[in-house]
């Protein structure tokens, strides 16, 4: 494996500085928030890997549990400050927070004990990775399908209560809009295994190869890691909009947007 | 079962009412009041769209014993301005056997045509076939000719009149001419801030 010095990032880190100038330059107005993204990458990845550091030095289950948290409740406040419209009171944040927990915990701790089966389960070299991975995509296919449930569910309440009034039931009356955040949620996933290989070779599979990893051995890792995330997201998504949907309508089948707060501005 | 068909009795929505009123089987009453009175909020609540305080009965059956899509096809609003969501009008029909679109002004041909071609005036009577399909024991009924000239006025005023004879319907009329509500109605409520009073047209 080749390690990177300093001044391999540095040389990296030229390119970015070049860009930037290019941007004050030509007036582009980006050079700004390009430096600052630049920073916040260098910075928090070299906390994570101070912590990761420490975290694989240890194996008590407990930290790796309290790290897992930690992943947890960030995932839950990225996609709660996402939504337009969110749900009001402790369901902003604990409808997508729950949905993550069910589905990225579940099928994080179904991979390392069966298909990883690494002794013990929770090894934090394993288990932080792939949790962090499943997070990061369950968390935006949620965030995706919530803000277009209730957007579109705002956008058209007259049709929703139009199809009501007809006899319709909470969930026929829905349906459609349903369909279409769970589309939202779940598109960026199908294409990236759709365009796996041709378009783009997955950055994971790229980092794996790059480390000096055989090219089948990152290939299989690969297909794992995506689908898990796409069995993740799936889940998590699904039950996230079930939940959602229902948190629309009361027990009379009436459509309520008083449980959702106005837009930010 | 005796008494009216449906009873509204100390109805409560959106800060408004009390509200009481009752129709019998085969009755028009007309609802009048001036705008902001809250009368399309009373059929709303009428049709458990809304929450409300206060009883709804149906036949002597009260609102919450009923699930809420069957209520509604039982009690059916027609609002002033109907949504259609899919692209063709027949797509909004649970079948093709629509006797009301004839003596409504319309061919067989209707249900083919497409919703974004439609006008304002079609819209309406169409969402009124559309609501007889559902064959409604109440029809509570939000100013359902704004839109149309005096002869679809006249033919839908027909085709309400004739439903409520046949099937033995109650008839809910918000109105705003009070020409239309004395032909039409046979009893009379007036929308107050106090409640519903009934009265001449």
């Amino acid at each position: 494996m080749i390690t990177l010095s300093v001044f391999d990032l540095s040389l990296a880190a030229l390119l970015v500085l070049i860009l930037a100038a290019l941007s004050w330059h030509m007036r582009l107005g980006l050079e700004r928030s390009l430096l600052i993204a630049a920073l916040r990458t260098v910075v928090q990845l070299s906390l994570i890997g101070l912590v990761l550091k420490t975290v694989f030095a240890t194996t008590g289950v407990l930290w790796v549990a309290l790290m897992a948290v930690v992943m947890l409740a960030a995932a839950g406040y990225e996609v709660m400050a996402r939504q337009q419209r969110r749900l009001k009171g402790w369901w902003g944040y604990g409808l997508g927070t729950g949905a993550m927990f069910i589905s990225s915990f579940a099928v994080t701790v179904l991979a390392l004990f069966t298909m990883i089966g690494n002794q013990p389960w929770y090894e934090p070299q394993y288990a932080i990775p792939l949790l962090g991975m499943m997070l990061g995509n369950t968390m935006s296919g949620i965030a995706l399908a919530l803000d277009r449930l209730t957007q579109t569910a705002w956008q058209q309440r007259a049709v929703i209560e139009q199809r009501l009034m007809l006899g319709q039931t909470r969930f026929d009356a829905i349906d459609e809009i349903r369909r279409e955040a769970m589309r939202s949620g779940m598109m960026h996933i199908i294409n990236a295994m759709a365009a796996a290989g041709i378009v783009s070779l997955p950055g994971m599979m790229t980092g794996q190869i790059l480390a000096g990893a055989p090219p089948m051995e990152a290939v299989k890792y690969q297909i794992l890691i995506m689908f898990l995330i796409t069995a993740g997201t799936g889940f998590g998504v699904t039950t996230a909009l079930w939940l959602a949907s229902r948190r629309l309508f009361d027990e009379r089948h009436r459509l309520r947007l008083d449980v959702l707060s106005a837009p930010r501005q | 079962m005796s008494g009216p068909l449906l009873r509204v009795s100390r109805l409560v929505t959106h800060q408004r009412g009390p509200f009481d009123l009752s129709i019998d089987a085969g009755e028009c009453v007309s609802l009048r009041g001036p705008s902001g009175s809250g009368k399309s909020l009373l059929l709303r609540a009428i049709a458990d769209l809304d929450p409300h305080q206060g009883e709804v009965w149906l036949d002597g059956v009260p609102c919450e014993q009923i699930p809420a899509p069957q209520w509604r096809r039982q009690v059916a609003l027609l609002p002033v301005e109907s949504q259609w969501w899919q692209d063709k009008v027949g797509a909004h029909f649970p079948d093709e056997d629509c006797p009301w679109l004839i003596p409504l002004g319309f061919d067989e041909t209707a249900l083919g045509w497409q919703v974004s071609r439609l006008s304002s005036g079609e819209k309406q009577r169409l969402a009124l076939a559309r609501a007889l399909m559902n064959r409604p024991r109440v029809l509570l009924l939000d100013e359902p000719t704004a839109s149309l000239d005096e002869i679809s006025a006249a033919a839908l005023e027909a085709v309400v009149a004739d439903y409520r004879h046949a099937a033995g319907a109650a008839v809910l009329w918000v109105s705003h001419s009070a020409a239309q509500a004395a032909r039409v109605a046979s009893r009379h409520y007036q929308l107050t801030p106090q409640g519903v009073r009934e009265g001449k047209p």
